[in-house]
């Protein structure tokens, strides 16, 4: 499949000049200095000058190191806290759990020194197992965030003490009038109690739960089907078959951690029993391209008011109705094709859209194909979502009509998020009083008489039960850093209760879990999970032919725009002031910093004037147009995705806040007001009029940077052809690396045509370097194409590990970003039509190559090769030439042109953008890892294969007087990958699993990139195998390709 | 405060003196007397002196004072149990010494208790000899450089007299014979004599500045003033307190830790006064007095030294504060190093790095911690190869080992001296 062809982005498919010119310079932006001033560089320099300067230099040298050292101090604790609690520099482990909004993740976050500075999975989990998003691991950075509220609020003025805003909520609670509290999901069963307490206290108050991006079709839909109004659990991870109408459940839908972690299960594929191989098949059919589509087998696509169309003809195909069309062709195809691998069985069908009468078809189609109690648990049912989109609207009509008392609001923030924040913003001042528990001003708080700030999850007490009976325990890991009260104290302070939360919380779960001693290990463990679980099914009774009938009777206009979560931002809430996730490259379009209108390339050029090779790809300036649903408008920039449906366009929420969110929030515009109300619930997929205007904005997209100028560097097989010859890549790579296996005057004895290629003598007699032994530890990573989905995690966890400087969007657009590791997103196919364009992840870190170019051209060697095979970068030697960088054939290396984290050390020294400023600060500064060194400018930075951990690995062993174990050391990518894609460990070690799954269970899928150039990678990858047979862009042999490019 | 250096230079020798003694006590001492050192300072040291009281009484004698030696085992293993069971000696010990428990040591065997009560009454009577003089050196040289220096400038100046004198004479003689006198240019106007000396000179001062900008943030001898008095002779010294008792992180941590006050006080309740036969002195020569010193200490952790108990604020808390020791030991930031790694993987001695820090009142900073003091060390230090097991990796030198090709294995042969062992 070699001679498939694969692009990054059209101007690379394309090949314009405007992108050669860009891809062979060095610098995509003219240096600073070249057009600081041509004097300086024309100015001849007379002898005299010369040697007053050098006068002058030699003399402030001398001056400058006669200074007097500074005196540093070394301040012990007064009072030591117990040895067994902390042993300063030695890290510390607890097991918590991240919660927002109704999502909540397992998760071990390491102290060091009593600060939380990173978040790992916690495999106990068997809800999670072992899975995390870009979020959760970017939460430390939220927790050191410099728009935290730091103190209660009175009427936007701080207050010094909680009495004096006690004193007047329980006033205005006690002065009567129907109150509302009105909070995200709660999962929590022990804060579940205490609101209970406080509704007891206040008869007439309502507890409404309200979620930005709802579920409430399905709700509605399940009480309908099954008579209840919950979500039930998915077993992705034993499906056969999945079928997804635009449900995003790698990314962003429901509990996409979860069903991430557990499908990626059923994509492993062994070399070593190919014949033999099974895997799942995964069909898409959206209107956008999700990060799920992009990782599907089979993909096609339709506008979202024909998803209740799909679901039919999906519906009537499987219990052998008349054959229903969708109007598409290719979708039809794909549903023919779903329906008999759904009724082999294991087989699961999801749906992302809002809409009852489409989920009641789905859950006659699941029904049908006898999921539920397979793939689909009725017993334990999941909690993340349980708002219901009336309750909210009618809450929003009281308020308006002034029926509101006191109104409390936790975690939500409807006049950002809320489809007509207009009417709430209006209405919200009719409230007798109004307090909210967020962690910032934003919008809602803005407007609330009282703000009474929460902890931040990683400073309190708490728990989850993300799935029934299944729970997750919070416990701090950090003393509150501002004068906040826990959510729960302030409410049972209100409610006249005597206890505290804590006593509550720790009575609570004693007596649940028998005993103290049950309840500590539970916290240490961070769960507590039934002994047998067991997958409970459920019988359909829901109406299918009326809900047929409404959803196939569901208009749809010329255009219509979708409105999703982005990987990086989700809802938005305190995610739009994260500076790692704003700067986190979207999987699917690559873009930083902003929101935009994914646009097909066929409607871009054709409609709105968005010239391929102009406005949309090469040049950053990309055209604004006006997205109008109903009377509501927002006006965004065109970013080109190829996958698009022709008519669909997709805006991304969290975007456009305001600024006392935080400084990194501001960019984009806010797409909530797009989101319609249908009587029942929101509507995320609206008919739209789009409006060319002729204003241009700049998105810092990364797609092209770092190119390979076309080498190809990707393996990418059909299971059917895998299973035929598993040795194709072997007898591929053999083909091309064969001959340089041998001396050509030693004559060449011809290999067993069934044997492996000898990499060893590959090694030895493809250079005329010599070959230099690795005697102990030899490190080495694989990285399984297959099962990476390009989710972000790694990248996000990379730059959490090893304190990589934010460097805000006008950095990016000189493609100046600093990500070590950084994730390459391919396409092929024929980008005017949706249904071909397949998608390839592959996750990029520097190599570690045994014969590094980059080293022999360091004029200092900064950097250089270590013995057990790292690529070692020693910074304080580096001078900055970038030569290594330039010979990098991966382009892994990245230069450091500001001293970006001490950039306050003088003043009136920010950036000129403004948004990564806030995270030059004290505060913010308490999120780096202390055992990494804090670059500067000036000096190359790359990849390190988290040398800080394995150094600490070593040591351990060390002590403990033994060969490092297997395992011991693991990157920080490794351990966020959901999908466990990275192997990493001793290649020297032959119990080792990297040495397995290179050598022995896995060698039929082994490939390093760009091999032929004998740069001897330490890093290999395991070729991608898709479950089609459709090969949808070959080569110019194809015939698609030589019809359309 | 303002810091300055103090010369220091004779210290390296004190160093190597008192390593070798260590060594030579270690390998030569009786076996049972010196166990039983090794243990009382690892376990006895910190509350017990053999001599005198401390925080808890002399030592010396005790099998004698006390009534069996069963008694004092189970005293060892867990004294509660002791006073608890109404024994009177037991009780009366406790009372007399106000109450205080000692901490019970079950893992130590009657053996090694028995090892300990050998050694502590070996020890002499007088304060014991501390001050390691002669070791393997045999006395202390004395610095000729000065007698030296005037010898060799006063032959100078003799050759110089005795050349123009010979030149006067000369000329004397051309004059009284008729004979022309040529006239030479003098030597500070040779152009020869300019050239040489301006390329010597230019030599010298590339030297000094390269020398001194690679210097620059060195501090070799840095001994500034401390807060307290501390004097690190006095405690591991005189009084032979293991060094990991107060730097509890050396062994398991990248920093070695600078003691709380906590710990200070777990001695410091009971000694209230300096009664040491030794005068403190500060390195000008000014007398310390050494209970003022421990005062101070009082001060910083919250400790009523006339009721003899903390002082806490309303919520119970000790009212301590930190004392802000002056660091002398720096580091660059970009420079890794982990004590644990040392002291406990590779058993490297405290004073390798730190100097005769048992005979320093006032610290310093004896070695100039300079990349190349590590890496020479790092090339020259042998690892615990065969010892610890870790190293079973490396066949290649096990196998050159057993064939008597090499006799050890050094750090830097283990890739020790590679950028991303310290620099990350």
């Amino acid at each position: 499949m070699s001679q498939k062809q694969y692009w990054k982005g059209l101007e690379e498919l394309e090949q314009t000049p405007e992108h050669q010119q860009i891809i062979e310079n060095e610098f995509q932006n003219d240096l600073p200095v070249l057009g600081l001033s041509d004097k300086l560089l024309d100015a001849t320099t007379p002898r005299r000058d010369f040697l007053k300067f050098l006068g002058f230099s030699t003399l402030a040298a001398t001056v400058a190191a006669s200074c007097e050292m500074p005196v540093r101090k070394a301040i012990p604790y007064a009072i030591r806290p117990d040895a067994e609690l902390l042993t300063p520099s030695v890290p510390n482990y607890y097991a918590s759990t991240f919660v927002d909004n109704g999502e909540s993740v397992s998760v071990i976050v390491k102290t060091r020194d009593g600060r939380p500075i990173m978040i790992e999975p916690n495999t106990l989990s068997t809800v999670t197992k072992g899975g995390i998003n870009a979020r959760v691991i970017a939460a430390t950075l939220s927790l050191y965030d410099k728009a935290r509220l730091r103190q209660p609020y009175v009427s936007g003025k701080s207050v010094d003490t909680f009495e004096k805003v006690d004193t007047p909520i329980a006033q205005a609670l006690s002065s009567g009038g129907a109150h509302y509290l009105v909070t995200g999901s709660i999962v929590s069963p022990t804060t579940k109690d205490v609101i209970n307490r406080f509704l007891a206290k206040y008869p007439g108050a309502k507890h409404i739960q309200y979620d930005p991006v709802s579920y409430s079709g399905m709700l509605l839909a399940n009480e309908m089907s099954y008579g209840k109004r919950a979500l039930p659990g998915y077993h992705f991870d034993k499906v056969q078959t999945v079928f997804s109408i635009g449900a995003d459940f790698l990314g962003s839908w429901l509990s996409a951690v979860e069903y991430s972690a557990a499908f990626t299960t059923t994509r492993k594929v062994l070399g070593k029993d190919a014949k033999n191989a099974v895997m799942s098949k995964h069909y898409q059919v959206e209107g956008m391209m999700s990060l799920t589509g992009a990782n599907a087998d089979e993909r096609a696509t339709c506008k979202p008011s024909e998803y209740g169309k799909v679901a039919a003809a999906l519906y009537r195909a499987i219990t052998g109705g008349a054959a229903v069309s969708t109007g598409s062709a290719n979708v039809d195809k794909l549903v023919k094709a779903a329906a008999a691998d759904l009724k082999k069985g294991n087989g699961l069908v999801v749906c992302g859209s809002n809409d009852v009468n489409v989920q009641v078809i789905v859950n006659a189609i699941n029904s049908a194909i006898g999921a539920n109690g397979t793939t689909i648990d009725w017993s334990a049912t999941t909690n993340a979502k349980q708002g219901i989109d009336g309750d909210m609207v009618s809450f929003v009509n009281a308020l308006d009509a002034g029926q509101v008392g006191t109104v409390l609001f936790h975690g939500v923030n409807p006049a950002y998020d809320y489809f007509d924040s207009e009417k709430f913003k209006k209405a919200l001042p009719k409230a007798k009083a109004s307090v909210s528990f967020n962690d910032r001003m934003d919008e809602t708080t803005q407007l609330c008489t009282y703000a009474v700030p929460d902890h931040h999850w990683l400073e309190s007490w708490g728990d989850a039960e993300p799935r029934v009976g299944y729970y997750s325990f919070i416990q701090p890991t950090i003393a509150p850093l501002f004068k906040t009260r826990a959510f729960q104290d302030s409410l049972l302070k209100w409610s006249g209760a005597s206890e505290a939360y804590h006593d509550i919380y720790n009575q609570f779960w004693v007596s649940k879990l028998g005993g103290q001693a049950n309840f500590d290990k539970a916290l240490q463990d961070g769960v507590a999970e039934p002994a047998t679980p067991a997958i409970g099914g459920a019988s359909f009774s829901g109406n299918v032919e009326d809900a047929i009938a409404k959803a196939s009777a569901k208009k749809g206009g010329k255009y219509e725009v979708i409105v999703y979560e982005s990987l990086g931002l989700g809802y938005g809430g305190a995610w739009s002031n994260n500076p790692w996730l704003q700067e986190m490259p979207d999987p699917v379009t690559k873009a930083t910093w902003d929101n935009f209108v994914c646009m097909s390339p066929k409607t871009a050029k054709e409609q709105f004037d968005a010239e391929l090779t102009g406005i949309n790809q090469v040049v950053r300036e990309k055209r604004i147009v006006k997205v109008k649903v109903g009377n509501k408008e927002v006006a965004l920039p065109i970013v080109v995705v190829p996958g698009m449906h022709n008519d669909v366009i997709a805006v991304a929420v969290g975007y456009g806040r305001d600024i006392k969110v935080g400084r990194a929030s501001v960019n984009g515009k806010n797409t909530y007001p797009l989101v319609t109300f249908n009587g029942q619930t929101f509507d995320y997929a609206n008919e739209a009029a789009i409006e060319k205007t002729s204003d241009l904005y700049p998105i810092a997209i990364t797609q092209t940077h770092h190119s390979y100028e076309d080498r190809p560097i990707l393996r990418e097989y059909t299971l059917a052809s895998f299973k035929e010859n598993p040795r194709e890549l072997i007898e591929e790579r053999k083909k091309e690396l064969e001959h340089y296996t041998h001396l050509h005057w030693e004559g060449h004895h011809p290999e067993d045509p069934n044997g492996d290629l000898d990499e060893k003598a590959f090694e030895k007699n493809g250079t005329m370097y010599p070959v230099h032994e690795k005697p102990g530890i030899k490190w080495g990573m694989s990285i399984d194409l297959n099962t990476c989905t390009g989710c972000a995690a790694c990248v996000v966890a990379c730059q959490a590990e090893n304190n990589i400087s934010v460097v805000g969007k006008h950095e990016v657009l000189k493609s100046q970003e600093m990500s070590w590791l950084r994730i390459d997103r391919y396409f092929s196919g024929n980008p005017a039509d949706p249904d071909s364009i397949q998608a390839v992840f592959q996750p990029v870190m520097c190599q570690h190559c045994d014969n590094a170019p980059c080293e022999n051209v360091c004029p200092v060697s900064a950097t250089n090769h270590s013995s057990e095979g790292l690529n070692q970068m020693a910074y304080n030697r580096c001078i900055g030439t970038k030569y290594c960088a330039n010979n990098c054939p991966y382009k892994v290396r990245r230069f450091n042109w500001f001293d970006f984290n001490g950039a306050d050390s003088f003043a009136d020294n920010l950036y000129e953008d403004g948004q990564r400023d806030d995270i030059n600060d004290d505060l913010t500064r308490m999120v780096l890892n202390p055992d990494v060194t804090v670059r500067s400018r000036g000096v190359m930075e790359k990849c390190s294969f988290c040398v800080q951990r394995l150094q600490d690995a070593k040591l351990v062993a060390k002590k403990e007087g033994h060969p490092m174990k297997d395992g011991a050391a693991k990157t920080a990518c490794q351990v966020a990958c959901a999908s466990n894609c990275i192997t990493f460990g001793n290649v020297n070690d032959k119990e080792s699993e990297i040495y397995k799954v290179r050598y022995e269970d896995n060698k039929e899928r082994v490939f390093y990139m760009l091999e032929q150039l004998h740069v001897l990678p330490n890093v290999n990858y395991l070729s991608k195998i898709r479950n089609t047979n459709a090969i949808v862009a070959g080569g110019e042999t194809d015939e698609m390709y030589k019809q359309h490019i | 405060m303002s810091l300055y250096f103090r010369s220091k230079s004779f210290f390296r020798q004190v160093t190597f003196c008192a390593l070798a003694l260590i060594f030579t006590l270690i390998s030569v001492g009786s076996a049972s007397a010196q166990d039983g050192k090794a243990l009382f300072q690892a376990n006895c040291a910190s509350c017990h002196n053999p001599i005198k009281d401390a925080t808890g009484p002399a030592l010396k004698g005790v099998d004698k004072r006390v009534p069996s030696k069963d008694w004092l085992h189970n005293w060892v293993h867990g004294s509660a149990k002791v006073i608890a069971s109404g024994d009177k000696y037991a009780n009366d010990l406790y009372n007399k010494w106000n109450k205080t428990a000692m901490t019970a040591f079950p893992n130590l065997t009657t053996q090694e208790i028995d090892a300990i009560v050998t050694y502590v009454n070996s020890v002499p009577d007088k304060k014991p000899e501390t001050t390691p003089t002669g070791g393997g050196g045999g006395g202390e040289e004395k610095d000729n450089t000065w007698l030296y220096t005037i010898i060799t400038l006063g032959l100078a100046l003799l050759i110089f007299i005795l050349t123009r004198v010979n030149k006067t004479l000369n000329k004397v003689a051309n004059d009284k014979q008729g004979l022309p006198t040529k006239n030479e240019t003098p030597l500070f106007r040779s152009k020869v004599t300019i050239a040489i000396v301006s390329i010597i000179l230019m030599c010298l001062a590339g030297y000094w500045i390269v020398n001194g900008a690679v210097n620059t943030g060195r501090q070799q001898n840095y001994m500034p003033k401390q807060p307290i008095f501390y004097s690190h002779k006095v405690h591991a010294g005189v009084n032979q307190i293991n060094c990991l008792y107060c730097h509890a992180g050396a062994e398991k941590s990248r920093q070695a830790m600078i003691p709380s006050t906590n710990v200070c006080m777990n001695c410091h309740k009971q000694i209230s006064e300096y009664t040491g036969e030794e005068k403190l002195v500060t390195y000008e020569g000014k007398e310390v007095n050494g209970t003022e010193e421990i005062h101070k200490l009082y001060k910083a952790a919250g400790w009523d030294a006339e009721k003899k108990q903390y002082i806490r604020d309303a919520a119970g808390n000790i009212k301590a504060t930190p004392i802000e020791w002056i660091k002398i030991h720096n580091l660059p930031d970009h420079v890794y190093f982990n004590h644990s790694q040392h002291v406990a993987v590779g058993k490297v001695q405290c004073q390798s790095c730190h100097g005769a820090i048992q005979e320093m009142d006032e610290v310093h900073q004896a070695s100039d911690l300079s990349m190349g003091w590590c890496i020479n060390c790092h090339r020259q230090t042998a690892v615990q190869f065969k010892e610890n097991d870790y190293y079973s990796i490396f066949q290649k030198y096990h196998d050159e080992i057993k064939s008597g090709k090499r006799e050890k294995v050094t750090e830097a042969e283990l890739g020790g001296t590679e950028c991303q062992k310290c620099h990350y």
